[in-house]
C-alpha cells in the first residue's frame, strides 16, 4: 500500500493521459501517472503519430487558411458514415481550436508548414518531430510541475464501490501495490496489441496479424471497466487495419511499414490470384481496406506486384523491394506457382484498355472484362524488372470503448455516469469514431479529453 | 572494412528515416535524404557533414534503441562523418596516424617541436623575438609548413567537394549559416545535450573559438603587413592593430575550447559515441596551448620566461597547424560545402 492518496490517478502515459495529468496537477491536484510501459517505450500509440486535427478560423503560423467547425464535423460524418455521438463530436472539434496554445506552454514545438506527400497543413498541425517529441515535452514538464510517474506499472484490479472508484491494484517489480486516489483517469488505449482477444474476433488468422502500434495495449482497462459495467461503444469487432509489409516487426513497427504501391500494380493472394479491384478510388481514401482484404486471403498473405515503369512513384518502402527479370523469376522468389502467375498477369495485360496513366488522379486506364477489374491506373505489367512486396494485414487500433458523458465520466449500463472515473483517448474514442478515420482525430480526442477529464478530476478531488 | 559496416549501418538509417520522415523540419539532414532513393558512398559523406549533431532527431525518434530497429541519425552519422575525414584527406596515411592517437599525436608534435627549437634557440633578449628564433627560421619553418598545410587542405577538401558534388548558387544562404551555425538552432530551439535538454551554450562557444582563430589569423596577418609593408619589427605595442586582435581573438580562444571541453563531458554519450573523442580532444587541447600560451606571451613578454614562451607558442602553432588537415579542423570545409550543395538552387 502506498502511504499517499492521490488526488488524481491516470492510468496510462499516452497523449491523453498527459493531457489530463498536466490539467489536474495545474489546478493544483497531486497526480500519479501509472505507465505500463518501460521508460523508452512510453506513451502508447501516440509515440507513433505525427498530428493533430485542428478547428481554426484564420491562418495560423502552423495551420494554413481556415477549418471550420462545421467543416471539420461534416468530415468526421463522411468518414464515419455518420455514426458518432454529436454532443462529444462537436465538443472535441471546437475545443481542438484551443489546443496548440494549451500544448505550447508545455513546451510542444509544432511544425512550420507541410512538406512531403501529406498535404493536410490545412487541416492538421504537425508536431515538431513527431508524437514521441510531443510525449517528451509533456514528460519533462509534468516532471518539473511535480507530477509523479511509474513506469513498468501496470494496473490488474479497479476497485469500484457505489459508483465510485477507491483504488487500483498495480503490480510494479513483480509487485502488486494499492494505490489510492479521489478520482481516476482510464487513458490506456484499445485491445489491438492483445492476440487472444483479436483470436476471438478473426480465429487463427489473428496470429498473422501485425500490430503496428504498442505492444503495451492489451486492452486489460478496457475489459476491466467493461466487466465493472461500462457502457460499451462502437462495434466490439471492429478494427482499423491497413496492408504492410510483410516483414514488419510483429509490433511497433510504426509509419514506416505501409506501403503505397498497391495501387500502381495488382495484388493476389498465395495461389496468385487477384481479389479485389485495386484502382477503386484514390489510395489515401482505400488505404485503410486493405487490411481487411488481405486477412480474409489464404494464410492471410498477399503480393502487391508491378513492373518498372512504376518504380519510384510511391513512397520508398523500409524494406527492400523483391525483384526479377521475368513475372515466373518473381514468382519463384515469392514462392507462388510460377505458371498461374504468368497466366494471371497475362490475362489482366489483355484486359488493359488505353488510356492516359496518372496516378495523382482517377484516370481512364482501366481493364475489361476482368473479375475483378482494376477501374483506374491499370496499365500492362510487361517491363522488366518486375517487383514485389509481400503484404500482412496491419491493425493500428480498435474501435471498441466505454461510453462516456460531456464531463469524460465513464457511463454505466445504466445510464448513470462513474462519479469519480473518466476515460480519454482511444479507450474512448469510440464515442467519436465509430468507423473509418480521419487524420489526426485520434489525437484531437485524446487532447481535448484528456483536458476534460483533468478538469472534471480536479474539481471532484478539490470538492 | 570497417568503412563498408559503416556505410551498411548508414544506408539503413536513411532508408528508416526516408520511410518515416517525421524528423523533416528539423534541418537539412532529412529535406537532403528525402530527394534520395538509395544511399551510396557520396550520399552519405554529404549527408553525414550536413548533420551539425545537434541531437533532436534522436530523442524524437520513435524507431531510436532498444526498437528493433536502433536508429541513431546523430551518431551513425557521426561515425561516418569521422569516416570521411580519414578518407579524403591528403596523404591518407596521416589521417589514419592521427585518427589512432590524435591528442597523443598532438601534445607529441608540441613537445618535439618545442624540444627541437629549445636547443636551436639564440640569445634571447626580451623582448626580442627573432633573438630567440631567427627570423629566417621562423619564416621558412612557417611558411614551409603553412604551405604543406594549404596543400594538403586544399587536395583533401577538394576530393570531398569532388566526391559530392556542388552545384553553383546558394553561396549567401550557405555562408550565412556556416557563420551563424543556424543550423545549431535550426528548429527555433537550441541544440540538445540530452532528452529535453536543450541550451545556446555549444553554439556561443563554438562562435568563441571560431571567431577567435579568425581574429588570431587576422592578427598574424596584420602583423606580416607591419613588418613587410611598414617595415615595423615584433613585438607591437599593446594598442597595436595585431596585439589587440591577437588579445580579443586569443580570449575567445581561452573561453571557447574550455566551455566546448566541458560541454562535450555533460551531452549525451548516445549521440556520439566515444570514437571522435581523441579527435575533438586534440583539437580542443592545441587550440588552447596555443591561446594560452599566446596571451602568457603577451603579458610575460618582457620578463625572463619569454624565450621558454615564445618557443613553446610557437611549437603549438606548428603543431596546430601540421594537425589541420587530419583533425577536426577540417569540419568546418566539409561542412561549409556539404552546406554549399543543400543551398544551391539546382540541388
Amino acid at each position: 500500500m502506498r502511504h499517499q492518496r492521490y488526488d488524481l490517478l491516470v492510468i496510462g502515459g499516452g497523449n491523453a493521459g498527459l493531457c489530463a495529468a498536466l490539467t489536474a496537477r495545474q489546478a493544483g491536484a497531486s497526480v500519479l501517472v501509472l505507465e505500463c510501459a518501460p521508460r523508452h517505450f512510453r506513451g502508447g500509440n501516440s509515440r507513433h503519430t505525427r498530428n493533430f486535427r485542428c478547428a481554426h478560423g484564420a491562418p495560423t503560423d502552423i495551420l494554413t487558411e481556415a477549418y471550420l467547425e462545421d467543416e471539420f464535423f461534416k468530415d468526421l460524418l463522411r468518414v464515419t458514415a455518420n455514426q458518432t455521438d454529436e454532443p462529444l463530436a462537436r465538443m472535441a472539434i471546437q475545443r481542438s481550436a484551443g489546443c496548440p496554445e494549451w500544448m505550447r506552454q508545455f513546451g510542444v514545438r509544432f511544425q512550420a508548414s507541410l512538406r512531403g506527400t501529406l498535404h493536410l497543413s490545412r487541416t492538421n498541425a504537425f508536431f515538431l518531430g513527431g508524437g514521441k517529441a510531443l510525449l517528451n515535452s509533456y514528460y519533462a514538464a509534468a516532471e518539473r510541475l511535480g507530477v509523479e510517474i511509474e513506469y513498468d506499472a501496470e494496473v490488474v484490479a479497479l476497485d469500484l464501490r457505489d459508483g465510485e472508484f477507491q483504488s487500483a491494484s498495480v503490480v510494479i517489480n513483480n509487485q502488486t501495490q494499492i494505490v489510492r486516489a479521489q478520482a481516476a483517469v482510464i487513458a490506456a488505449g484499445g485491445f489491438e496489441a492483445n492476440i487472444g482477444w483479436l483470436r476471438e474476433i478473426w480465429g487463427e488468422a489473428a496470429d498473422n496479424f501485425i500490430v503496428r502500434g504498442t505492444p503495451y495495449n492489451t486492452g486489460t482497462m478496457l475489459k476491466l471497466m467493461l466487466d465493472a459495467g461500462a457502457e460499451p461503444v462502437a462495434d466490439p469487432h471492429a478494427c482499423h487495419s491497413i496492408a504492410l509489409d510483410a516483414r514488419s516487426p510483429k509490433f511497433d513497427g510504426g509509419i514506416v511499414t505501409r506501403l503505397d504501391c498497391l495501387p500502381l500494380g495488382i495484388v493476389v493472394n498465395e495461389h496468385a490470384e487477384r481479389f479485389y479491384d485495386e484502382g477503386e478510388d484514390l489510395w489515401p481514401k482505400r488505404y485503410a481496406i486493405w487490411g481487411r482484404l488481405v486477412a480474409e486471403q489464404p494464410d492471410q498473405i498477399a503480393y502487391s506486384i508491378f513492373d518498372a515503369k512504376v518504380m519510384g512513384r510511391f513512397m520508398p518502402s523500409v524494406f527492400p523491394v523483391i525483384e526479377a527479370s521475368t513475372i515466373a523469376g518473381l514468382a519463384v522468389a515469392l514462392e507462388l506457382p510460377p505458371e498461374k502467375l504468368e497466366g494471371t498477369i497475362a490475362a489482366f495485360n489483355q484486359a488493359v484498355t488505353p488510356g492516359t496513366f496518372d496516378h495523382t488522379k482517377l484516370d481512364d486506364c482501366r481493364t475489361l472484362g476482368l473479375s475483378p477489374e482494376k477501374t483506374h491506373w491499370a496499365q500492362r505489367i510487361d517491363t522488366p524488372p518486375f517487383f514485389a512486396y509481400p503484404l500482412r494485414p496491419g491493425i493500428t487500433f480498435t474501435y471498441l470503448g466505454v461510453k462516456v458523458d460531456e464531463r469524460a465520466r465513464v457511463v454505466m449500463k445504466n445510464g448513470e455516469p462513474l462519479k469519480n472515473v473518466c476515460a480519454a483517448g482511444e479507450i474512448m474514442a469510440g464515442n467519436i469514431l465509430r468507423k473509418g478515420y480521419l487524420a489526426g482525430i485520434g489525437m484531437t480526442i485524446g487532447t481535448v479529453f484528456g483536458r476534460i477529464a483533468g478538469e472534471e478530476a480536479a474539481r471532484h478531488a478539490v470538492s | 572494412m570497417r568503412s563498408l559496416e559503416l556505410l551498411r549501418q548508414g544506408e539503413h538509417v536513411m532508408t528508416v528515416c526516408n520511410s518515416c520522415r517525421y524528423c523533416e523540419q528539423y534541418c537539412p539532414v532529412f529535406p537532403a535524404m528525402e530527394e534520395r532513393l538509395t544511399f551510396g558512398k557520396a550520399d552519405m559523406a554529404y549527408l553525414a557533414n550536413l548533420c551539425h549533431n545537434c541531437g533532436e532527431c534522436l530523442y524524437a525518434c520513435q524507431y531510436a534503441p532498444p526498437h528493433e530497429f536502433g536508429i541513431n541519425v546523430p551518431k551513425t552519422l557521426a561515425e561516418i562523418r569521422l569516416q570521411t575525414y580519414e578518407d579524403y584527406c591528403w596523404p591518407r596515411f596521416l589521417g589514419a596516424a592521427f585518427r589512432r592517437q590524435g591528442l597523443l599525436t598532438a601534445l607529441s608534435l608540441v613537445v618535439s617541436l618545442t624540444a627541437i627549437m629549445l636547443l636551436a634557440r639564440g640569445e634571447g633578449t626580451p623582448p626580442d623575438f627573432f633573438s630567440v628564433v631567427p627570423y629566417e627560421v621562423m619564416v621558412t619553418l612557417f611558411g614551409g609548413v603553412f604551405l604543406f598545410v594549404i596543400v594538403a587542405m586544399a587536395i583533401g577538401v577538394g576530393r570531398f567537394r569532388r566526391e559530392i558534388g556542388i552545384e553553383p548558387g546558394g553561396v549567401t544562404k550557405a555562408l550565412r549559416d556556416v557563420l551563424t551555425l543556424r543550423h545549431l538552432h535550426g528548429s527555433g530551439v537550441d541544440c540538445s545535450s540530452g532528452e529535453e535538454q536543450r541550451s545556446p551554450w555549444r553554439r556561443w562557444f563554438h562562435h568563441c573559438t571560431f571567431y577567435g582563430f579568425m581574429l588570431c589569423f587576422a592578427s598574424t596577418t596584420a602583423a606580416a603587413i607591419y613588418h613587410h609593408v611598414f617595415g615595423l619589427i615584433a613585438p607591437y605595442g599593446y594598442t597595436s592593430v595585431p596585439v589587440v586582435l591577437g588579445t580579443i581573438g586569443g580570449v575567445g580562444l581561452v573561453i571557447g575550447p574550455i566551455g566546448l571541453f566541458g560541454l562535450r563531458r555533460q551531452r549525451d554519450p548516445a549521440l556520439g559515441g566515444r570514437a571522435q573523442d581523441g579527435l575533438d580532444e586534440s583539437f580542443i587541447a592545441l587550440l588552447l596551448v596555443t591561446s594560452l600560451t599566446g596571451l602568457a606571451l603577451l603579458v610575460l613578454r618582457n620578463g625572463a620566461l619569454m624565450s621558454v614562451l615564445l618557443i613553446v607558442h610557437l611549437a603549438s602553432v606548428l603543431a596546430l597547424f601540421l594537425t589541420l588537415p587530419y583533425g577536426k579542423f577540417v569540419h568546418g570545409f566539409y561542412r561549409t560545402a556539404a552546406l554549399l550543395k543543400f543551398s544551391s538552387p539546382k540541388a
